[in-house]
């Protein structure tokens, strides 16, 4: 019987050694990348352009690029995402049709972000002619997101009682009435989250926007859709391994507006989510 | 009313367009890639395109074989998956067994932040922390070594492994636990012997979804595994992934050149392993119900 304890004791101790592996180096990272990259924080690097081959200036031009291509990636997929996510939840029937897209979806999210790059490239920037394009990467983003997106704001329209459905039907209202003024508003800040999610994988992702959008230096901003831009994760990169002699302030501060950009969104979207649960009134 | 039949037929049809469009995209994702992907097997057959054991894609004449890329992938997820797999794997028990409930919350939230950090800031911490250890823990000439980029691979493989996992021994049925613990066993031993046995075909999904989220990763792996494209003799020497050579060298490929279509090639290569990776998982994840 004491052997038992004692190996159950051990047993749990090595569990906890394998949580803390984890948790601790996640720890550090985020410690080490704010206290490095705070003292190169001030309004002239977030508000200036890069100078003397990116060792000095700011990141601004950067910052917008993701900005846009963030927001262009949504505006592409966030309509779509709805849209197949009601069909999911609402229309589909439990048939081989359902069970495809399923997989289509699990595959989606599967596929290696520098095949979404291949893909955007052959697709969007040669063959549609879009050129390297803020256009190009933000729709080749939004295919990557697509899957993000359907999967959340699936989960937050099922999540809705089937009992509401019945009773906006038993009033005569439509399928699609029901829908529009029952089901959605009720899984609003589900889909949100999943938003919110998306946006913030799309912002940090480099290797889909390598060939389709990126500039590896380009001191102005876009002024269309069909310019090329710097990207925040890009520039990270070009600076860390492209361009020798970067002053390291330099680089933390990079790493730490990236960061700080997709901690913050994933913040929201665990702040709506928490709030969510915490009114939701079935 | 007419006219709100009509608008409903047509926003019910739009519905039904978005509904398919995940498969459209998957399709489409296939044909392109195929489309120039393809064409490099005028060049080179397929059995010398897997198996050729050089890869200089811009020496005259070109040579196109990927086994290098291929054994750098391999070496570099193995590692991964031997640092990630064990540790995720016990990271979800705590979770999901052992720890209290407010330290439960927050242990869930390390983990969001883990899968939430862009694959080019593990990389930049990469480069600045784990390479220059590892160069002087083994006294080798560089740090970029496939063991470097298996440990920060580690880290991205870990918060899929630990929820799914977690996931899948959240939906073993209760009555389980209660039946072991009603026959004396200890909590471990209900653990060990109940718990993981029955969520074990989650803990298979997760474990592969862990992998195919390794394999396919690009930027961290550039980064820090030195990209050499030789055959690696061990751990502890520079490698160069599938991703990382797609990544690297696509800048330079002239639209049309056969480098180009050879890059294609080596996309093709990877979307078909991680087709296999996430249809296998998939079935694993749907066996339990």
């Amino acid at each position: 019987m004491r052997n038992t304890r004692r190996s159950q004791k051990i047993a749990f101790f090595f569990l906890f050694l394998a949580t803390l592996l984890i948790v601790i180096p996640v720890g550090l990272i985020v410690v080490i990348i704010f206290q490095k990259g705070l003292p190169a924080i001030n309004w002239q690097f977030l508000s200036d352009m890069p100078r003397q081959g990116m060792r000095a200036g700011g990141i601004y031009p950067a910052i917008i690029g993701t900005l846009y291509l963030v927001l262009g990636a949504i505006v592409f997929a966030l309509p779509i995402g709805l849209l197949a996510a009601i069909y999911l939840s609402e229309y589909a029937k439990d048939n081989l049709l359902n069970r495809i897209i399923k997989l289509a979806i699990v595959n989606l999210s599967g596929v290696p972000s520098v095949v979404y790059g291949l893909f955007g490239l052959a697709l969007f920037v040669v063959f549609l002619k879009f050129g390297a394009s803020i256009l190009s990467g933000s729709l080749t983003l939004g295919i990557m997101i697509l899957p993000i997106i359907i999967t959340t704001s699936r989960e937050a329209l099922e999540s809705v009682p089937q009992s509401f459905r019945e009773v906006s039907l038993s009033l005569g209202a439509s399928k699609w009435q029901t829908i529009r003024h029952i089901v959605l508003p009720n899984a609003i800040p589900g889909v949100l989250t999943g938003t919110i999610l998306g946006l913030g994988r799309a912002a940090g992702e480099t290797a889909p926007i390598l060939f389709t959008v990126a500039a590896f230096y380009l001191p102005q901003l876009p002024k269309s859709i069909f310019d090329q831009a710097m990207a925040l994760p890009y520039h990270l990169y070009v600076i860390s391994t492209q361009v020798p002699n970067v002053d390291e302030k330099v680089r933390y501060g990079t790493a730490l507006v990236l960061l700080t950009l997709v901690l913050f969104m994933n913040l929201v979207a665990i702040i709506i989510r928490y709030n969510f649960r915490k009114k939701k009134k079935w | 009313m007419a006219i709100r039949k009509i608008k409903e037929f047509a926003i019910e049809k739009l519905i039904l367009i978005c509904g398919l469009a995940s498969i459209f995209f998957v399709v489409l994702i296939f044909l392109f890639l195929a489309k120039e992907g393809l064409s490099v097997f005028k060049t080179v057959t397929p059995f010398n395109f897997l198996f050729g054991k050089s890869w200089y894609p811009i020496s005259e004449p070109a040579q196109l074989g990927i086994l290098p890329l291929i054994y750098g992938s391999l070496l570099v997820t193995f590692g991964a998956a031997i640092i990630s797999i064990p540790i995720g794997v016990a990271c979800a028990v705590y979770i999901a067994e052992i720890a209290p409930t407010k330290i439960k919350e927050i242990l869930k939230a390390g983990i969001e932040l883990l899968a939430a950090i862009p694959s080019v800031v593990l990389g930049f911490i990469g480069m600045v922390t784990l390479v220059p250890w590892v160069k002087t823990t083994f006294n080798l000439p560089t740090g970029l070594t496939a063991l470097s980029g298996s440990i920060i691979l580690a880290f991205m493989a870990m918060p899929t492994i630990v929820s799914i996992a977690e996931d899948a021994l959240y939906s073993v049925p209760k009555s389980y636990k209660e039946g072991a613990f009603a026959l004396g066993a200890t909590h471990w031993q209900t653990i060990y012997r109940v718990l993981l046995p029955a969520a074990s075909s989650g803990i298979v999904a997760a474990v592969m979804l862990g992998i195919g989220r390794v394999i396919g990763e690009t930027m961290a792996v550039m980064m820090i595994t030195g990209n050499a494209a030789v055959i690696p003799q061990s751990i502890l020497v520079p490698v160069r992934t599938l991703t990382a050579t797609i990544a690297a060298e696509m800048g330079e490929a002239v639209v049309g050149s056969e480098h180009y279509f050879a890059l294609f090639a080596v996309g093709i290569v990877l979307f078909i392993i991680s087709f296999i990776i996430n249809v296998t998982a998939d079935i694993f994840l749907h066996k339990r119900h």
